[in-house]
């Protein structure tokens, strides 16, 4: 049975079984690769995806779930890197291995869409859940300052 | 250690040479060559006729800034804007050998001390054949030109870009002998430069072997032994064959694979497998046999250094000390899952991934499904973290075999669970520490003996008995003590294991530097001023230990409740001292507020990421000091995800203040020092905040309350 939803603001409709984690459904049967596969258990936040603008595992959300519903990825923020968040991220060359980062960006967007002046402890409390293993958090939590910086400003 | 590393692997890993210059080409620009469009002076560079440059990094970029820093080596002497150049990760060809490791191979914090000088070398041969074909074309003599930015000037205002000039230089002889710049000279090499792959890292479009997609390719999910090494005797695949998307489940060596047309349906129709095994050795250790393996190893003792009579100046020391210490198992927790995707077709392989040693991929992958080398072809994505376990080629064989026995191109996705169970972890160590003090509190004999396992022996056919030069690591301190010995005892656990980033550094430094603050305690001295003490004719060690004990006000006062640790290490010719500022509250759990490092690295080629690798070593070191352990019940790992074998998160982070030492000295590594250091920083300032020497890692809570 075919699932239909919304992604990155364009009309899609699956085929994977309702129980198909959202993660796979937009990896391998949409095509599109930004969003990673870290844990498989809402543990590392790799696969973050925004569903309604809140942050979601799509590693643990099936596919059913997301029916009729807004999904964006990473590949909505921009493609030519215009967003704040993402000339942050080249402001203060955060990526190493650059794994993580999809998720890390999403999670920081869903910060700054409710909070444009996020604290450290703002800023704890929504990363936390994104593991990087290559220790990217100080340059992560000094990338969101410059991008809310920018955001309170337009 | 580092020239017993250098001669050893040199002779028993697989030749390399130094700089020929044969060319070799990434297969998507060959088309280009073929056409006539692409010029490749040599194995480094290729000039298209628009000008397009693209430098070649025969290191894999695994976070650690290489796409960026090795073209950088080129590009300086190739008179290029570092900005425009395009960059390529380079194919499997003896020119992309690692002199120092004798192999293609990323590791051992090697690139740049490997590049250094090669990389400036190949930059500027091909602009002296750039030079060469512009004088020839002008008819004009080579010393009137100029080539920089990408074009060759000379008199009466004659300018030709690179490109222009780029067919003709390439079929120009190879000059023999090049002028290197003087470093004072560097317009790119020194400079805080911005990496080249961030752009692809912040939109989802850096592709990652996770991410490889080959027409027709279908998916697989491989069920392994839950007892490593352990091997499929039989398999019923009714149920898993039953299941939505299955095309096929086949036996390799290592498990049984089920191949769908998704990988999600690979893995839900692996979880229907009833597969029998044959669990094989593994299975009778445990954790505690383990301990028991290493505390009573009766192997032979190997010497790594002898200084003075270190036995006869302990049996008249006045006061004298001895301790063990214990490092556990640890897995990589790469945040990339292995994987890798294979196509097998008419006897020829081609297998796509993230690799940290392509060779040894290249040759592995030929001998499982019975290819020769040259028939298997390798190309590298990027690496979703290496950290030694992308050394290993484990996965790139699994993958080549399922392909092979199902037809078609596949990818192979390891679960998390799959990763964290079948690692090839560090090893388990013991370090037995003994040393003498006289009257005065001076140091006049300190002792290290090391037990703990072989990977060299694995990994690249050590034989046994002979020294391991990556177990010797950092295992023979700086300070001047007059009489010393390191020795080590190679035991063999039948556990497989590898290496980890930092190696045995992180190993020999938590006991080397835990051991001589417990000199200093017993000496009743500030630890710095102790070391310091010990280091008058070690100028790079003292300089960078004092810098570090300034910037972080050693010896001044601290917020309530707050301590501090002080360590310090040569690895990878870098010199690096930290102090980590720490609090432990009354669950005993530790908060690391702040570290302060202070590096002599020799010259640097990207100062950014020297602080980014850096910044990421110390994350990755605190992640096993404080909480990270892997253990081992009857041959199956504890351990299966991020919730039971935890790494450190955004808000465990601390602060972290870098001062690199301005120096004309060879480069040094620094991918990997900061890792060994944090681990015996933390465990100082525990004693400092406890009174408790914590001398088993991690320095969790269990150990804090039992020490």
């Amino acid at each position: 049975m075919a699932t239909q939803f919304k992604l990155n603001g364009k009309e899609v409709s699956v085929q994977a079984e309702a129980d198909t984690p959202l993660l796979w459904v937009i990896r391998d049967e949409i095509g599109l690769t930004g969003t990673k596969f870290g844990c498989g258990m809402a543990l590392c936040g790799a696969c973050t995806v925004h569903l309604d603008g809140q942050p979601i595992r799509s590693c643990q959300t099936p596919v059913s779930v997301v029916a009729g519903k807004q999904v964006a990825t990473i590949e909505s923020l921009s493609k030519d890197n215009s967003h704040p968040l993402q000339k942050a991220w080249i402001a203060h060359d955060v990526p190493q291995c650059g794994y993580c980062q999809s998720g890390q960006l999403m999670s920081a967007a869903a910060l700054l869409r409710t909070n444009k002046n996020p604290s450290d402890t703002d800023i704890d409390n929504a990363m936390s859940g994104n593991i990087c293993r290559c220790g990217t958090y100080n340059r992560i939590r000094a990338a969101i300052k410059t991008a809310a910086a920018e955001m309170r400003k337009a | 250690m580092t020239t017993n590393r250098r001669e050893f692997l040199k002779t028993t890993a697989v030749v390399g040479g130094g700089l020929t210059l044969g060319v070799f080409l990434p297969a998507q620009l060959d088309q280009a060559v073929a056409a006539g469009t692409l010029h490749t002076p040599n194995a480094w560079v290729h000039i298209a006729d628009d000008n397009t440059i693209t430098l070649l990094s025969a290191r894999s970029e695994m976070g650690q800034g290489v796409y960026t820093s090795m073209p950088m080596l080129i590009a300086e002497e190739l008179g290029v804007d570092i900005r425009k150049v395009k960059v390529e990760i380079a194919p499997v060809a003896p020119v992309y050998t690692n002199a120092l490791l004798g192999a293609q191979i990323t590791g051992g914090s090697t690139s740049v001390r490997d590049g250094w000088e090669k990389l400036r070398i190949a930059g500027a041969q091909v602009r002296i054949m750039l030079v060469n074909a512009a004088a020839a074309k002008w008819k004009i003599d080579a010393a009137q030109l100029r080539a920089a930015d990408g074009k060759v000037t000379g008199p009466g205002g004659r300018s030709a870009t690179y490109g222009e000039l780029a067919e003709a230089a390439s079929k120009l002889p190879v000059p023999e002998k090049v002028t290197l710049k003087d470093p004072k000279d560097f317009k790119i090499i020194g400079k805080p430069t911005k990496r080249l792959d961030t752009a692809h890292k912040v939109n989802g479009t850096a592709e990652y072997g996770i991410d490889v997609k080959l027409p027709g390719m279908v998916y697989a999910s491989l069920e392994q032994c839950a007892v490593i090494g352990g091997k499929p005797t039989s398999f019923d695949a009714a149920k898993a064959k039953a299941m939505p998307g299955v095309i096929d489940v086949v036996q390799i060596r290592d498990g049984v694979a089920v191949v769908a047309d998704t990988w999600w349906h690979a893995k839900k129709a692996r979880e229907a497998l009833a597969v029998q095994w044959d669990e094989g050795p593994v299975a009778r250790i445990s954790n505690a046999s383990m301990r028991d393996g290493i505390r009573n190893a009766k192997d032979a003792t190997i010497p790594i250094k002898k200084t003075g009579d270190a036995n006869a100046a302990l049996g008249s020391a006045s006061k004298k000390l001895s301790a063990e210490y214990w490092s556990p198992l640890l897995a990589h927790a790469t945040m990339e899952p292995q994987n890798f995707t294979a196509s097998y077709k008419d006897g020829k392989c081609l297998v796509i991934g993230p690799a940290q040693f392509q060779q040894g991929t290249q040759g592995n992958v030929a001998n499982a499904i019975g290819l020769k080398p040259e028939d298997v072809t390798v190309k590298t994505t990027f690496l979703g973290g290496g950290f030694g376990r992308r050394l290993e080629y484990d996965f790139a064989v699994q993958a080549a075999e399922i392909s092979k026995a199902v037809g078609k191109p596949v990818k192979l996705v390891w679960t998390r669970e799959d990763d964290t169970t079948h690692d090839f972890y560090r090893p388990m160590a013991l370090h037995r520490m003994a040393a003498g003090l006289d009257a005065s509190g001076k140091p006049v004999a300190l002792t290290l003996q090391l037990t703990s396992q072989s990977i060299t022996q694995r990994a690249f056919g050590l034989p046994k008995g002979t020294l391991d030069p990556f177990m010797a690591e950092a295992a023979v301190v700086g300070y001047d003590i007059p009489n010393m010995t390191q020795e080590l005892i190679e035991h063999d656990s039948g556990l497989r294991v590898g290496y980890w980033r930092s190696v045995s550094h992180a190993l020999n430094a938590f006991a080397n530097e835990s051991f001589i603050d417990e000199m200093a305690a017993a000496a009743r001295k500030d630890p710095y001023q102790f070391r310091l003490a010990l280091l008058e004719k070690q100028p790079r060690f003292a300089k960078v230990l004092k810098l570090a004990a300034e910037k972080s006000g050693w010896g001044k006062p601290l917020p309530k409740g707050h301590y501090r640790g002080i360590a310090l290490m040569e690895g990878y010719d870098t010199y690096m001292a930290q102090v980590a500022e720490i609090s432990v509250d009354k669950d005993h759990a530790i908060k690391v507020h702040h570290v302060w490092v202070a590096a002599d690295l020799g010259q640097m080629v990207n100062p950014d990421t020297v602080e980014a690798q850096i910044q990421s070593s110390i994350a990755f070191g605190l992640s096993s000091a404080l909480g990270a352990e892997i253990t081992l019940d009857k041959g199956r790992v504890q351990q299966t995800n991020f919730h039971d074998y935890p790494v450190l998160r955004m808000n465990e982070m601390p602060k972290i203040d870098i001062t690199l030492v301005p120096s004309t000295e060879k480069p040094g590594g620094i991918g990997e020092p900061a890792t060994a250091l944090i681990g015996p920083a933390v465990a100082n300032a525990l004693f400092a905040a406890t009174g408790k020497r914590v001398r088993q890692l991690p320095l969790s809570a269990d150990h804090i309350r039992s020490a």
